[in-house]
């Protein structure tokens, strides 16, 4: 077993729901409550990830880190660091990754909210961020936990795009998924068994979460 | 309410225009522990200028004023958002939140009371709108008539300056309907503000309002009592909005030197306004039903002599214990509606093709500027009873 591999996994995951779920919030309630011009360019840009293949995303991603081009240049400025094959580089490429599984679950929720729930909760004097935390939050929160479960989960099994833009670097870059692969790539397949089962009972308790808690709103019950 | 408040008339002033998306060209006040009723058919912008009161839309121009309160001045830049507006408004599906309680409904709309209070006054409001022993409920488990008093309560419970009811009773049952009317008539000898019910059921509007405003396209026809609006409409158009049948057009004549309105082959008496208009100008008039009398046969009836028609019944619909006749006539292809019991009809014969002979009261016509076709409002005032536009 790979701890090194599952605490970089494990880190990966964390982050990125941790940095993706409030723009996820943002965006999401963005894209349900307003109309502008542009939104459905934008849905569209949300979704590519879910049907663009993994390396292609990695290759795009693993041009733009590098420092000759205008994003790596501006991060290595910033931050004194290229991104390629850090840490910091497969982060922000699942942050790109699974935009989709943060945005469209919370996006879903808020339109399932009434509008008039909203303006009811004006006219009874709640702010606005009155009205988002006290209403519309509790509201979406099944599509909040679907959204970190969807995006934790995802980052766990994600491969393709961490491959291309992190490599295999032991403690920096390879996660269990990663690691899987090299197990195999040894006929280390006791080793690749052991990891895979944790995998699947990482992932399987994280959408057992999921279930367990959307099925706890006991005002939807009659 | 605040002492500012009291000192002044607790009016509602609604001023709004707008050329689209939705046009708007209303006029109308409400006073306190008044009943308003604007009333008109789907889309005639009911619904937007209450919303417009709430806060929750802004007009391209206008004025709203509450209790001596500028809420909205577009010339001014005045548009106070709906949380410093005090309205309690009750929606048409009623809006209440489905994560909280009946009690936590309430709750929510006492943000002004220190914290201690919220719960035993959230607790008064329920019982207020007989809802006791309900208030751990959440919306799903309360019956269409509870969450309507949720509504209220909630609506109230925020001490508003004025009290705003979308369709409240559309969502629930008959039975349920008359009963909620009934609280809420009774509700309102307790709360002395402004009231605007948005309704398209007439019936409704005008067995709970003081005084109706009838919307068409956004403008604001006619404003006036019941009574006052039904038996005088400014113009055919409004007739119509409150389904009035009686329209029929005329010219004004001079005959045996007297005037008289010549409807087909009849010079008929007009006791009220006939005098204000010129030889040969079209006008239309209006005669309410219960202004038309059917003489009896054989046997002189009071009024015969009053403006006798010839006509043949067209129609005949038993309703219950009423019956609704329509005749017609040679002259013109509308027919005259009127109602008489059941049991009368039977007894006078009446039947389809049938002859008849009825009187139309003189001091039931009412007389309109405008020709049955025209659309136009005529300007927004009130109309006195008995009084001519």
């Amino acid at each position: 077993m790979d701890w090194t591999a599952l605490s970089v996994s494990l880190r990966l995951a964390f982050g990125t729901c941790l940095l993706l779920i409030p723009f996820g919030l943002w965006l999401g309630r963005t894209l349900a409550s307003r109309d502008f011009r542009g939104k459905a360019f934008c849905e569209a840009l949300v979704a590519l990830p879910l049907v663009m293949p993994p390396t292609v995303l990695g290759f795009y991603l693993m041009q733009s880190f590098g420092s000759d081009a205008p994003f790596g240049a501006l991060w290595h400025r910033l931050f004194g660091d290229g991104l390629n094959f850090t840490f910091n580089g497969i982060l922000v490429a699942s942050l790109l990754a699974n935009l989709p599984f943060a945005v469209q679950p919370i996006q879903r929720a808020f339109e399932s909210v009434p509008g008039n729930l909203r303006e009811a909760a004006w006219c009874s004097g709640l702010s606005p961020w009155q009205t988002l935390l006290r209403i519309e939050l509790p509201l979406v929160w099944p599509g909040i936990v679907s959204a970190m479960a969807l995006t934790f989960a995802h980052t766990l099994g994600e491969f393709g795009v961490i491959l291309m833009v992190g490599g295999s670097i032991d403690g920096e870059t390879r996660t269990l998924a990663i690691a899987i692969y090299d197990r195999v790539q040894a006929f280390d397949e006791q080793g690749a068994g052991i990891m895979s089962a944790m995998l699947l009972a990482l992932s399987f308790m994280t959408i057992g979460v999921v279930y367990g808690l959307a099925g706890r709103r006991r005002w939807r019950h009659v | 309410m605040s002492e500012r408040g009291q000192a002044l008339s607790p009016t509602l002033a609604v001023n709004l225009h707008q050329v689209g998306p939705m046009p708007l060209a209303a006029e109308f006040h409400c006073e306190a522990g008044e009943l308003l009723a604007l009333v008109g058919p789907s889309g005639s912008g009911k619904t937007t200028l209450l919303r417009s009161i709430a806060g929750l839309y802004r007009p391209a121009s206008g004025h709203i004023s509450c209790a001596g309160e500028v809420w909205f001045d577009r010339a001014r830049s005045v548009a106070l958002p709906p949380q410093r507006r005090r309205v309690g408004m009750v929606f048409q599906d009623y809006a209440l939140f489905p994560h909280l309680s009946a009690l936590g409904n309430v709750m929510v709309a006492l943000g002004h009371l220190p914290a201690m209070q919220r719960r035993t006054r959230a607790l008064e409001w329920l019982a207020r709108v007989r809802l006791e022993g309900l208030a751990e409920r959440y919306p799903a488990q309360l019956s269409g008539g509870q969450r309507q008093r949720v509504a209220v309560a909630r609506a109230l419970a925020r001490n508003p300056r004025v009290l705003l009811l979308d369709e409240p009773f559309s969502a629930v049952d008959q039975v349920t309907r008359r009963r909620l009317q009934r609280e809420l008539a009774l509700l309102r000898e307790e709360i002395h503000i402004p009231i605007v019910l948005v309704t398209h059921d007439l019936d409704e509007a005008s067995a709970l309002a003081d005084r109706l405003c009838v919307l068409h396209g956004g403008r604001s026809l006619q404003q006036g009592t019941p009574e006052a609006l039904f038996r005088h409409p400014a113009s055919p158009a409004v007739a119509r909005l409150l389904d009035r049948h009686n329209v029929f057009s005329g010219e004004v004549v001079e005959c045996a030197g007297q005037r008289r309105l010549k409807w087909g082959p009849c010079y008929l008496e007009v006791d009220h306004g006939l005098a204000g208009h010129p030889l040969g100008r079209q006008l239309s008039w209006y005669l309410p039903p219960s202004d038309v009398v059917l003489h009896r046969r054989g046997r002189p009836s009071h009024g015969e002599r009053e403006n006798p028609v010839q006509a043949r019944v067209a129609e005949m619909v038993v309703l219950g214990g009423m019956t609704s006749v329509s005749l017609a006539f040679d002259h013109t292809p509308r027919l005259m509606r009127f109602e008489m019991a059941t049991h009368a009809a039977r007894r006078n014969g009446l039947a389809r093709d049938e002859s008849v002979q009825v009187s139309l009261l003189a001091s039931g016509i009412h007389l309109m500027h405008e020709s049955s076709d025209d659309h136009q409002p005529r300007h927004l005032q009130d109309t006195p009873q008995g009084a001519l536009p």
